[in-house]
């Protein structure tokens, strides 16, 4: 194998696991130790820089770095990052004067941003502070978009959203609520330098089977009565409910439907219990308020008297795979299922639709009725107009549709100054040692070995009294150490200089999980098997370095090393070395020094 | 050193051994040696060969005596029974042990000052009695606790730290041990565990007197040019004779080998030591040859390592003083005390 080249940026990257999953790339690891050193207010900025809504997001986030937390590999659980991010929300102190300073003097551009969801804002927030005058259309009465409307109060109260989206209109956004955006057509009429386009996933799937036109009064579409709970249109629903679909809107709905009076609440889903895309958690938690989760269950009708709905009927179903792994729901052959209720949550997926997008303006369309977009630049067909969040290339979740905002704010930046949108910045990367004196590092290198601490909620009986209750109650600050030291510290990365080891195998030695050994150099298949412990998971790399004297090479294998330090403690040279990498991404105006 | 414990986490995929114990499990306290000293890695080799023969660790007893190296059984086998003795002494506390409970694998840890200087006797002796045990000097050649004064086995002409020339002759504890009797002889070097964790698994299972010197780099005193103890010099002059492999009666056929290059040996409990050859013909069960070979490569100033003599069929101190087959806290007051009747018949039998 070639040595490994530790300057590229994306190889330290990809061993902090966390950040490298996170699509904002949120320097966790970093965070979490301000956590833990009580610097909630520090911790809350480095997030607010990357992925804007910490109080939201250590709340309600899909947290895709869990499951690629290293910790979660030699451990049973990964580390509470969501809920960490939360910590750094609720026990900062005022950071409105940490804010950076939006300059006086404007630049002249003008960006309307339509929607004023999670990308909308990002794409303000980058923009607003490099003197541009964005402006943020909603037809609703306030700033969150599907954040407020379908996340339900009990998981997101609403003074979380006020505060963050507060955080960003007070940088001098425009905003123009109670206003429908009817025209692209209008709107480019306006003359605005750049349009950013964040209007979600707004439509929800319905359940084309029979019996729903005759019950209609009783079947709602998940995504349109979450949002009516959100904003106090709906209060109550019927004891007996079902809810179909498997995804975390199906999560909310029955979560949702326990608190406003459904006492035998049942969420039946197609697939199986692990197939579903509802996060582990959610699941969980739905189950935790006593509402069973019934899978294999292919709804056939909806059955009712008259225009009254008494229950749905099921069909029984197995999974089969063909031999690509394909899988095909097949009837089992057994009789339906009956199941008696009086109304219907159907939350089975969410549509993109741009009724108010004319198709003879130049926006291009696909087959799928999806905007024709570059991945990477996310500027549509017609060159003004940019595309972020779950409008942009379908839904998936806050977190993407800030990556996407800052993206987006990045080709906007460059489209005003009139550069090529595809020159865009790399990262910073910044590589220390953590080296205090012997035996001392900047880090608390000793491993935790205390398991994930579980969030306090409230008692489940009140809870579910009132749906504007938050359930938890958030990590105090002892939890919220003790949680925060189980963070490996992977941004602490294990450095190699061939040149000054003396191959005394002391560092093989000392490891506690086996990842050093200098043999011979060969193919990474071959290199992999032979190895102190074989590195069975591709997806992690191995770390290479040649120029020893007895011309073996050291390989570690990345997957399971604790950056516990104790390599570079045993080490009689200092010929391994512990240096903190901290890469932050370029957002828009990186090249420009603030003022 | 290092202050702080090793983690516990482990990696998923730990292999467990037939006890269902993993590697770490014959692990000890945390090495407070220098960082980088040849004797951590030759700890390590003996929990890797303790680990891989599925030896439980209650029934190691493991002895040493005074030295940098003498600590060393604080930091591997934390389960095992352990005496730490008087500088020298280890072979004499570890005969005794022996006599008292034949049951145990005695495991006997020394330095070149504790073996080759004030012990040199005690080392003697236990060689020549055939004590049942295996005995590991760390061979660093010098006097690290006090600060690197030369010891027994430095070579002649070896330059200490300060560049003095040490103009001693040095004790060289392989030939000692060839010719005081050992019947399992080899030597190593804690650089290259391949070839060390084997040999320390062949002499755990060889009755007998089993002797390994494992030349252990001391980095902190003897780790520079003009030193021929440091990692450097002995990678350039190993010459190893061959390599081992040991296969225990269960494990399954594996590799063949070309004819002639491999010679299978059988010790007294079923194990087999397979001896690779490397290089020219060299016979591991010539004990005159042996010694001619060491000292003719030691005149060109090559270390011959590998296992250099083995006798499967050697006889140890219990077969010579037959000794009783139970632990003595095992026997009975009637049968340490069989009474006047016994007693008379003795003295009778003595007349």
């Amino acid at each position: 194998m070639k040595p490994t080249n530790i300057g590229a940026p994306d190889y330290f990257h990809k061993v902090v696991d966390c950040q490298w999953a996170c699509p904002a790339h949120t320097p966790v690891p970093e965070y979490i130790r301000l956590v833990a050193a009580g610097r909630y207010s520090d911790a809350y900025m480095i997030n607010w820089e990357s992925n804007v809504f910490p109080g939201i997001l250590g709340r309600v986030c899909d947290r895709p770095c869990e499951p690629a937390c290293r910790r979660g590999r030699v451990d049973k659980e990964p580390v509470a990052i969501c809920r960490l991010k939360r910590v750094a929300a609720d026990l900062k102190e005022d950071i409105r004067p940490l804010l950076p300073k939006v300059p006086s003097r404007k630049n002249g551009r003008r960006i309307a941003c339509v929607g004023a969801g999670p990308a909308s804002l990002t794409v303000a927030r980058d923009l607003a502070v490099l003197g541009y005058e964005v402006t943020v259309f909603d037809n609703g009465n306030s700033a969150g978009g599907m954040m407020r409307s379908q996340i339900p109060k009990f998981r997101l109260p609403d003074k979380v959203i006020d505060e963050e989206c507060a955080y960003i209109i007070g940088l001098g956004v425009e905003t123009r609520f109670n206003h429908w955006v009817g025209s692209l057509k209008e709107t480019l009429a306006e003359g605005w330098d750049a349009v950013f386009v964040g209007t979600g996933a707004p439509r929800g799937r319905d359940a084309e089977i029979p019996g729903r036109q005759e019950a209609a009064a009783h079947i709602h579409v998940g995504i349109d009565w979450l949002s009516k709970v959100a904003f106090g249109h709906v209060s109550g629903i019927s004891k007996r409910v079902i809810v179909l679909g498997g995804g975390n809107t199906a999560m909310d709905c029955c979560r949702s439907a326990r608190r406003l009076g459904g006492e035998d609440v049942k969420v039946v889903v197609r697939s199986g219990y692990d197939e579903m895309k509802a996060s582990p958690w959610e699941k969980e938690d739905a189950v935790h308020e006593g509402i069973p989760i019934l899978n294999f269950l292919v709804p056939k009708a909806f059955v009712h008297q008259q225009d009254k709905l008494t229950g749905v009927l099921f069909q029984k179903v197995h999974a089969e795979y063909d031999a690509k792994g394909r899988r095909s729901l097949l009837p089992t052959g057994e009789p339906d299922v009956l199941m008696e209720c009086e109304e219907v949550l159907v939350a089975i997926g969410q549509e993109n639709t741009f009724p108010w997008i004319e198709r003879d303006i130049g926006v291009d369309f696909d087959k799928w009725g999806m905007p024709v977009l570059n991945p990477v630049t996310l500027q549509s067909t017609l060159p003004k107009v940019f595309f972020g969040g779950d409008s942009a290339l379908g839904p998936k979740n806050i977190i993407t549709a800030v990556a996407q905002g800052h993206d987006a704010a990045i080709s906007i930046d460059l489209f005003c100054k009139g550069r090529d949108l595809k020159q865009r910045l790399p990262p910073m990367t910044n590589l220390v040692s953590q080296k205090m004196g012997i035996h001392e590092w900047s880090y608390d290198n000793q491993v935790s070995e205390e398991e994930r601490k579980k969030v306090p909620t409230k008692a489940l009986a009140s809870a579910l009294k009132d749906i504007k209750i938050e359930l938890e109650l958030g990590f105090d600050p002892r939890l919220a150490c003790a949680e925060a030291e189980r963070c490996l510290n992977c941004d602490i990365e294990t450095v190699f200089t061939a040149k000054t080891c003396i191959e005394c195998d002391a560092c093989v030695d000392i490891c506690p999980t086996e990842c050093i050994s200098f043999t011979s150099n060969g193919e990474e298949e071959d290199l992999r098997g032979r190895l102190k412990a074989p590195a069975a998971n591709r997806d992690q790399a191995l770390y290479v370095a040649d120029g020893l004297k007895t011309g073996r090479v050291m390989v570690k294998d990345e997957n399971v090393c604790l950056h516990c330090g104790m390599c570079a403690e045993r080490c009689p040279t200092g010929a391994w070395d512990m240096q903190k990498f901290l890469l932050k991404l370029a957002h828009a105006g990186a090249e420009v020094r603030r003022t | 050193m290092t202050y702080l414990s090793k983690p516990k986490l482990l990696r998923p995929d730990t292999p467990k051994n037939a006890l269902g114990y993993t590697r770490r499990d014959y692990e000890g306290a945390i090495s407070t040696l220098c960082a980088g000293c040849g004797h951590d890695s030759i700890s390590a080799a003996i929990v890797q060969a303790c680990f891989d023969l599925d030896i439980e660790p209650h029934k190691v007893a493991k002895l040493s005596g005074i030295g940098c190296s003498s600590k060393t059984p604080d930091y591997f086998l934390g389960n095992s029974h352990g005496f730490n003795s008087v500088h020298g002494r280890m072979p004499s506390v570890l005969t005794g042990a022996a006599l008292a409970n034949r049951d145990l694998i005695y495991l006997g840890v020394s330095g070149d000052g504790d073996s080759a200087s004030i012990g040199i006797g005690q080392f003697a002796h236990a060689m020549r009695r055939g004590v049942n045990m295996t005995y590991i000097v760390e061979n660093n050649g010098v006097y690290g606790l006090t600060k690197g004064q030369f010891s027994a086995t430095t070579d002649k002409g070896s330059k200490s730290k300060r560049g003095v020339v040490n103009n001693d002759s040095p004790i060289d504890l392989v030939a000692l041990a060839l010719q005081l009797g050992a019947s399992y002889v080899a030597r190593s070097f804690s650089g290259d565990k391949e070839q060390l964790i084997p040999l320390i698994k062949g002499a755990l299972h060889h009755r007998g007197p089993a002797f390994i010197d494992v030349i252990s780099p001391c980095v902190t005193f003897n780790n520079h040019p003009g030193s021929t103890k440091s990692y450097d010099y002995v990678r350039e002059h190993n010459e190893a004779v061959n390599r081992l492999d040991v296969i225990l009666p269960r494990d399954p056929i594996g590799a063949s080998y070309a004819p002639g290059s491999l010679r299978r040996i059988v010790q007294h409990d079923g194990s087999v030591l397979h001896l690779r050859k490397l290089g020219e013909d060299y016979d591991p069960s010539d004990r005159i040859g042996a010694m001619n070979h060491i000292q003719e490569r030691h005149a060109l100033g090559e270390i011959v390592t590998g296992l250099l003599f083995v006798d499967a069929s050697a006889e140890d101190l219990h077969r010579h003083l037959n000794t009783v087959g139970k632990p003595l806290n095992q026997l009975r007051d009637a049968y340490l005390c069989p009474g006047s009747k016994a007693l008379e018949a003795l003295n009778a039998s003595l007349r």
